[in-house]
């Protein structure tokens, strides 16, 4: 199977908060906005964004319900809570930090 | 925080959490193949890329678990797998719950009475602060108080918010089945306040009903209100007769009140001086307790005591030279005798446990080593360290949970085997060990134990991967670095195993020896065929001395008559009791210093001595015709001779009382060989026995000669000594021998003996079966390289000396370590060693040999089965 690219460790959560921030999605929902929003580059492991959302929900930082579809299916939607509306601007920063830095090394190996 | 309420939450909606997880990925699982139908797959590609696409939807729901678990799942399956591993390995399984049972079983069981009697407190109000208050003196350090000494120090002590004294007593009770002895207590009038006991009917004493002159008060034990009184309500206030005196019942004590000295008390009276003793003081006759004043040591009261005491010395320096005082925990002045028994068989329980718990760990270490190649695969697999680590522990849980559980039942068990062993009087002296059992203290003790345990258990294997590595597992028949290490681990514990089962052999074998010696102690008389009973008399009916005398005469007289039977004497205390009953001499003609000659007395009839067949040295004994109106005589023992008359014949010399009263003066007619007034294992003490009928006594001991079976005595003597008079209390008979068996000291050297040597028995096992272990499991690794040498020429007799030369090395090393720990363990048990030294040779040797012998045997037969390898087959094997 052919590999896509490794997600930067820890960025997962970030990524499925980040696409909360517009409306609550179930989880077929974010798997589907990060695949687009990506333009398909960064496909997760779909079934791995369970394990983390029960993680984030542990930390209060997203909310579950359990709603309809427009389809009428029963489905778990996810809301971003303002603890977690938080923790992505902490996430973002940091994670900024860390590219800018990154980028400095390359930039100056290439110099 | 927030995390850990939602996980608690979540812990009791387990099935909810799993059914929405299900449905939520399915519903993922659908709307994802329905897009890629619409994309234009068909349904059986758009499955396959669906399921592609979400991954291993079983170890996803794991981890979504593990995320709000508490690793609990995780721990149940570790768990299951343990109980699967140890029920594979039945044998392997059965054997470690059992050893570690038996160590923890003994352990707990010997620390049950340890807490009874040592940790639990008294069952009085603020029990710390009390303490017992005693005279001392040189070679004493408990004696008697005077009753003079007593208000003295009471009136005199700034540490002490009460002092109060008791002693025991005896009354003659009218019931309807005849007289009856019945045991009492003379006690001053704070006593029960002091202990902050409030009688459950009635009142206490009041002050002032324990002086002379008083009416006579009288409390009683809840057991004789229920006995004796039908518990009625309205007793109190009623008389009860006691010895032919009337008291007034003023109250009930509580039913769950006890006192150890003399639990089976009946009757408790106020104390008034009106015995003889009590007018001197130079007589002691009595215990002293005491309140501590708030943050008084006890010490402080020590010193408070001592200074008043030096100053009744200089002030009474006839009566009190030499008199000091002491002050200890109450606890302590009760337990007393026991206590270092305890803590003997505490250690060597302990030892056993340690013995045990070395010999599971050395068979978890041989598991762990043949199990080497399951923790490379797992390892391999993706199992991480601490994963396969928790695997071990809990596996130590498991198999530490289970040897508890039957541990605490064998505690069980022997806690009552144990009491069964003590004898009725013996438990009555020991009311705390009455609600001995399982509680919460003994079950903290064991909870230690388990998890000291459970920690080892865990730690040794996982020690023993973290030493070695990981990947040699994988390689078949790999023979690292990993067997070398841990050939040198497990030698180093059955080293250990060795030497602690050398002390404990050694400690059993001292203490049987010292039993031994006890036993066989020269007595100085023939204690076999010779039944004793006590006889009491009620001092209202016999209160001249012509009417005990003629009572016993007639008694003696009546028993003789009894077929089977030689001789029948009296004494006022039975030979082989203790150093006690003393008298302080002053001898005629010689210069007196002041000094307390004090030796042991007692008041013998004329034929006590045949009767006894003790040995006469000089002089003669005294007659039945030597009485109040002639003149005194006394027979001296040798010890008496040899101390107060050194070189001199005895025989025909005077000594009176300290102050040499005319009356008191008496002759020496005989000495006879010394025998055992006191405990086997006491000292030798001067004593005097004096004409019982020169000077009387209305409590004594019947001692009866017999032909035949003296138990078959027994039983007669009540009748024939109520044919002689009704008002006679008689209690139970018993023979010298039991007696003697079953006195104190023969019981406690008994029990040490016979436990440690059970434990040593048990821990030479262990031992032994670990050298087994140890040796096979050597032989076992080193098959092909024995293979190979007896491929190579080596004769079987070198493969033997290979094998036997390195269990040797072992065992030596055990032996020397061990003889050295027990020659320390033998010191600390000090007291409980008679006749014996800490290093005695003969045991010390036997010791080595026994235990050299067996274990040499047990590597014999791994050596045997090395010699027989066949050379092809072990080196095809490979």
């Amino acid at each position: 199977m052919a590999k896509k690219p490794d997600l930067f460790p820890g960025t997962l959560d970030m990524l499925i908060l980040k696409t909360l921030t517009h409306a609550p999605l179930h989880g077929y929902g974010i798997a589907l906005s990060i695949k687009r929003l990506s333009d398909e580059v960064l496909t997760v492991e779909e079934g791995s964004l369970y394990p983390a959302l029960q993680r984030l929900l542990l930390q209060g930082w997203v909310k579950a319900e359990w709603k309809m579809t427009e389809t009428n299916r029963r489905a778990r939607f996810y809301t971003l809570t303002a603890s977690g509306r938080k923790q992505l601007g902490i996430e973002l920063t940091e994670y900024e930090q860390m590219i800018a830095a990154i980028g400095r090394v390359l930039g100056s190996a290439e110099a | 925080m927030k995390g850990l309420v939602k996980k608690i939450e979540l812990l009791f909606r387990r099935k909810r959490f799993a059914a929405e997880l299900d449905e939520e990925m399915s519903f993922h699982r659908e709307q994802a193949v329905k897009d890629l139908i619409a994309n234009g797959m068909t349904p059986q590609e758009a499955r396959f890329a669906a399921a592609r696409e979400f991954g291993n939807a079983t170890r996803l729901k794991e981890q979504s678990h593990e995320v709000v678990g508490f690793g609990f799942e995780t721990v149940v399956q570790d768990l299951r797998f343990s109980v699967r591993q140890l029920r594979k390995n039945p044998g392997f399984a059965a054997t470690a719950i059992l050893i570690l049972a038996l160590g923890m079983g003994a352990s707990v069981a010997i620390f049950a009475f340890v807490d009874a009697a040592l940790i639990k407190p008294l069952p009085y109000a603020n029990p710390r602060r009390l303490v017992a208050v005693m005279e001392s003196s040189a070679g004493f350090d408990w004696n008697n108080l005077s009753y003079a000494d007593y208000l003295d120090w009471k009136r005199m002590n700034r540490t002490l918010s009460s002092m109060e004294v008791f002693t025991g007593t005896g009354y003659a009770l009218n019931t309807p089945d005849g007289t009856e002895p019945v045991p009492g207590m003379r006690v001053s009038a704070g006593f029960f306040s002091t202990l902050g006991i409030r009688p459950m009917l009635g009142r206490d004493f009041r002050p002032g009903e324990d002086a002379a002159g008083a009416a006579p008060v009288v409390l009683m034990s809840y057991g004789t209100w229920q006995r004796r009184f039908g518990g009625r309500r309205d007793v109190v206030g009623q008389a009860v007769m006691l010895s032919g005196v009337s008291y007034t019942i003023v109250g009930v004590l509580p039913q769950d009140f006890e006192f150890a000295i003399r639990d089976s008390t009946e009757f408790w009276e106020a104390l008034q001086p009106t015995h003889e003793c009590e007018k001197r003081r130079s007589c002691h006759n009595l215990d002293g307790v005491g309140r501590l004043k708030d943050g008084v040591t006890v010490s402080a009261a020590l010193v408070d005591m001592k200074g008043i005491a030096a100053q009744l010395e200089r002030q009474y320096p006839d009566s009190n030279r030499g008199s000091s005082a002491a002050v200890i925990p109450l606890g302590k002045f009760i337990v007393g005798d026991i206590r270092p028994i305890l803590l003997v068989l505490l250690g060597g329980a302990g030892l056993l446990l340690v013995i045990a718990c070395v010999n599971v760990a050395s068979l978890l270490l041989v598991r762990a080593e043949s199990r080497r190649r399951e923790i490379a695969v797992r390892g391999a697999l993706g199992a991480s360290r601490a994963r396969l680590s928790r695997q071990f522990m809990t596996e130590g849980i498991a198999l530490v949970l289970a040897g508890s559980a039957v541990g605490l039942a064998l505690a069980a068990a022997g806690m009552r085997v144990l009491l069964g062993l003590l004898s009725k009087d013996m438990l009555a002296g020991m009311p705390f060990l009455r609600g001995l059992g399982l509680n919460g203290h003994v079950l903290l003790f064991a909870g230690a134990l388990a998890v000291l345990a459970a920690v080892l258990f865990s730690i040794t294997p996982i020690l023993h991967f973290r030493l070695s590595s990981m990947r040699d597992g994988l390689t078949e028949g790999g023979r690292g670095s990993a067997g070398t290490l841990w050939r040198r681990m497990g030698a180093s514990l059955v080293v250990v195993e060795l030497a602690t089962a050398v002390v404990l052999l050694a400690g059993a074998g001292l203490l049987g020896k010292s039993l031994y010696k006890l036993l066989h102690v020269d007595l100085g008389f023939a204690a076999d065929h010779l039944a004793t009973v006590n006889v009491g008399l009620p001092p209202s009916a016999f209160s001249k001395d012509e009417q005990v005398v003629a009572f016993v005469r007639a008694m003696l007289e009546r028993v003789e008559t009894l077929p089977g039977v030689e001789s029948a004497a009296i004494t006022t205390l039975r030979p082989v009791s203790c150093n006690c009953d003393t008298d302080w001499v002053r001898f005629v003609g010689k210069r007196y210093n002041g000094i307390h000659n004090e030796v042991n007395d007692r008041q013998v009839s004329s034929g006590f001595f045949t009767a006894l067949h003790a040995r006469l040295r000089e002089g003669r004994y005294f007659s039945d015709a030597e009485g109040a109106t002639k003149p005194k005589v006394v027979v001296i023992n040798e010890a008496f001779a040899k101390k107060y008359f050194p070189g001199e014949d005895p025989v025909g010399r005077k000594f009176g009382d300290t102050e040499l009263t005319p009356k008191s003066i008496r002759e020496i007619v005989g000495v006879v060989a010394d025998f055992k007034d006191a405990g086997l294992d006491q000292d030798q003490w001067p004593a005097e026995y004096e004409a019982f009928n020169q000077d009387s006594d209305t409590y004594f001991t019947l001692m009866v000669r017999t032909r035949r079976d003296e138990r078959t005595v027994l039983p007669e003597l009540a009748g024939a000594i109520h044919e002689v008079s009704k008002q006679a209390a008689v209690e139970e008979g018993t023979t010298m021998m039991d007696s003697i068996n079953a006195s104190q000291t023969a019981y406690m050297h008994r029990s040490a003996a016979y436990l440690v040597g059970g434990f040593a028995v048990l821990a030479l096992l262990l031992g032994v079966v670990g050298m087994y272990g140890v040796i096979a499991y050597s032989v076992s690794q080193r098959t092909r390289e024995i293979g190979v040498r007896m491929a190579l020429g080596a004769q079987k007799s070198s493969v033997y000396k290979l094998v036997l030369g390195e269990a040797g090395r072992l065992i030596g090393l055990g032996v020397v370590l061990g003889l050295a720990g027990s020659v320390g363990a033998a010191r600390l048990m000090g007291k409980l060693l008679f006749g014996v030294q800490a290093w005695d040779v003969e045991t010390l040797a036997g010791v080595a040999v026994v235990l050299g012998v067996s274990a040499m045997l047990a590597s014999y037969i791994p050596a045997r089965r090395a010699a027989g390898v066949n050379p092809t087959e072990a080196l095809r094997a490979e």
